[in-house]
């Protein structure tokens, strides 16, 4: 009897805590929730703070006036003040304040006119570099998706420009760029690289390339290698030729990972500071809108930089969307090809 | 008849080798490719070597070599007389080490959350996170600058370490989420079976199988943290006992009529080569760790 007592109470202790499946798998789900609050919720709180909040607080100093002559009495005050759009007029009307009171157009040199050349720059950067790294990106993916020999040695390369921070790249390309350097005298020209407009920007989209096509073509590899050898086996037995094997099986298939790609990188050169900074102080035309901010910042004009930072946000946000949209879309419309 | 029978499996592996590569020229081009990449990736860094080592009287020499060899520049580098450089690694150190502690503390549990367990509000967050890691470092650099100037936080450490956290936070989670998603989770349901609590299951079974995970993820923000210039560059307001080494390369001088460029790519190459090594150490690891976060997106 003494030994069967605990026996028989824990077989009831096992009753009591084993109820029917459904119910237990119900409990275990909403404490699922609460744990999964709990851990993500320090993460949320910190983002909120160094992100959310700046942002938001961002937005408000926009609309805030700086210190500096009221136009209205023509006194100088530190106080801020609602201004309304005055900031943003500033950056896309090119608006500047008059010394005589009212506003006026931006005059040559200061940064409120530098406002529309930063931002077609920056979008030429875009454009240029991306499209280039893209394309080289794909050959070296190809390429190194081909070769058995070697491939690790690659692998191990590629990372060797991605791992250099920026600003010592852009410090090796100063020296190779100076007008006495290695590029010059390998291309027997006397190029001023880094101060004069077309050779400056190029220059950084040269170093921009170098740096970070690699990485891209690293990416597209882990896309390639996610595609079944066996696809192409069967086209080439149905007769398909390198090009079509290219263009129908490994362009569709490569898609997702080429999207991500481009989408990283075009977010990287909208917001691209370093390089160009370094390299040419931004310099004959080769001022970024980061650089812009930069600038303002420096400036002392500090609410009028909260509307030049909440444009700049804007803008990338926008084109980020756009660009998730229309690769979403363009995936699904070759998923729904394939299916046909 | 014997040279016959031998011919034959000769011809057909042939056949095979044909059938797997069409063009002869292939092979050759291929390997002529591997070779341009290995070139594209080590040729602007060989020439920072090669000048690092080179006497700066001879800078602008073309000799594809090392020729004038000379420590001189690395002294110079460190001399503090002249350049904060050495001041500017250890701070590099001490900001991307806390950055890389709280954000893996602070990431490894959202990671988890948003890799195993279902709850709502799931998309959103991930979404945010996303977001969040996308976001223009002048997009929050303006007001960071202006509520630090009230905090008094310009060019001290927590002025560095906070905002870094905007872009390394978010790096960390959605690398260790990729990572957690892909781990054996069998072994957590058998441990949960056996009457682990959630929280259990995670600090006996999980943690310990993710720890390359962690190693991996915790490079990553480093190193990201490690090349970060946007922002130190503004919020240090040149204070050299604060500023990072990206900041202090940038700023890197040499007095009135030199032209310091094998003194700064000696620097540069202390604040490399620490990094290179590493990368080649770990490749394989971050190589998955980088596509990991790339191709499931």
């Amino acid at each position: 009897m003494t030994v069967a007592g605990p026996a028989a109470g824990s077989a009831e202790q096992t009753a009591t805590t084993s109820p029917p499946p459904a119910l237990k798998r119900n409990k275990i789900k909403t404490g699922e929730g609460r744990l999964a609050f709990l851990l993500v919720a320090p993460t949320v709180i910190l983002l909120a703070l160094v992100v959310g909040y700046p942002i938001v607080k961002g937005i408000y100093q926009s609309f805030q006036s700086d210190p500096g002559l009221d136009p209205n009495t023509g006194f100088f005050s530190s106080a801020s003040h609602w201004v309304g759009l005055t900031n943003y007029k500033h950056w896309l009307l090119e608006r500047c304040a008059k010394t005589g009171g009212g506003t006026g157009k931006c005059p040559a040199g200061t940064l409120g006119s530098q406002f529309w050349p930063s931002i077609w720059v920056t979008i030429f950067f875009t454009i240029v570099t991306v499209t280039i790294e893209t394309v080289i990106g794909m050959c070296f993916a190809l390429v190194m998706h081909r070769a058995f020999k070697g491939r690790g040695l690659v692998r191990a390369a590629i990372l060797v420009p991605w791992a250099i921070p920026t600003a010592v790249t852009s410090k090796l390309w100063i020296v190779i760029f100076d007008p006495q350097g290695i590029l010059n005298k390998v291309l027997h020209k006397h190029i001023l690289w880094t101060s004069s407009q077309w050779p400056a920007r190029f220059a950084i989209v040269i170093a921009d390339v170098w740096k970070t096509t690699p990485f891209i073509a690293l990416l597209i590899l882990a896309g390639l290698q996610g595609i079944s050898a066996d696809l192409y086996e069967s086209a080439r037995v149905d007769g398909a030729n390198a090009w079509q094997r290219f263009t129908r099986i490994t362009l569709p298939l490569v898609k997702p990972a080429l999207a991500v790609a481009v989408i990283f990188r075009t977010l990287d050169v909208l917001r691209m500071y370093d390089l160009p900074w370094i390299l040419t102080g931004g310099a004959n035309g080769t001022t970024t809108v980061s650089i812009l901010v930069v600038k303002q910042l420096n400036s002392t004009l500090l609410n009028t930089a909260s509307a030049l930072s909440t444009i700049t946000f804007i803008i990338i946000f926008a084109i980020a969307l756009g660009m998730v949209r229309l690769f979403n879309a363009n995936i699904i419309g070759a998923q729904a090809k394939g299916a046909k | 008849m014997t040279t016959a029978t031998v011919s034959t499996p000769r011809a057909s592996t042939a056949e095979r080798t044909a059938a797997r590569e069409p063009f002869r020229w292939g092979k050759v081009g291929t390997g002529v490719v591997i070779g341009l990449v290995i070139v594209w990736c080590f040729l602007p860094f060989y020439w920072m070597v090669v000048l690092a080592f080179r006497n700066n009287a001879n800078t602008f020499d073309t000799t594809p070599f090392f020729t004038h060899v000379t420590l001189k520049n690395f002294s110079y580098a460190f001399d503090t007389s002249i350049n904060s450089f050495g001041r500017s690694l250890v701070n590099s150190l001490i900001i991307g080490g806390v950055v890389t502690l709280v954000a893996m503390l602070v990431g490894v549990f959202a990671g988890y959350a948003m890799a195993r367990l279902a709850f709502r509000g799931k998309g959103l967050v991930l979404a945010a996170i996303l977001g969040a890691s996308m976001f223009p470092g002048v997009a929050i650099l303006t007001p960071i600058f202006q509520l630090f100037t009230s905090f008094g936080w310009l060019g001290t450490y927590q002025g560095l370490i906070l905002p870094q956290i905007s872009f390394s936070l978010p790096l960390a989670v959605y690398t260790l989420t990729s990572f957690f998603a892909d781990m054996p989770w069998e072994l957590e349901q058998a441990a949960r079976v056996d009457g682990a609590t959630p929280g259990q299951a995670f600090r006996l079974v999980i943690f310990p199988l993710a720890a390359p995970a962690l190693f991996t993820t915790a490079i990553l923000v480093f190193l990201a943290s490690w090349n970060e210039y946007l922002l130190s560059s503004v919020l240090s307001i040149g204070k050299t006992s604060v500023a990072p080494s990206t900041v202090s390369i940038a700023s890197f001088t040499a007095g009135p009529h030199i032209v310091p460029y094998t003194q700064t790519m000696a620097a540069g190459l202390v604040v490399t080569v620490p990094l290179v090594i590493v990368v080649l150490l770990f490749q394989r690891r971050i190589v998955s760790g980088l596509t990991a976060g790339g191709v499931k997106g």
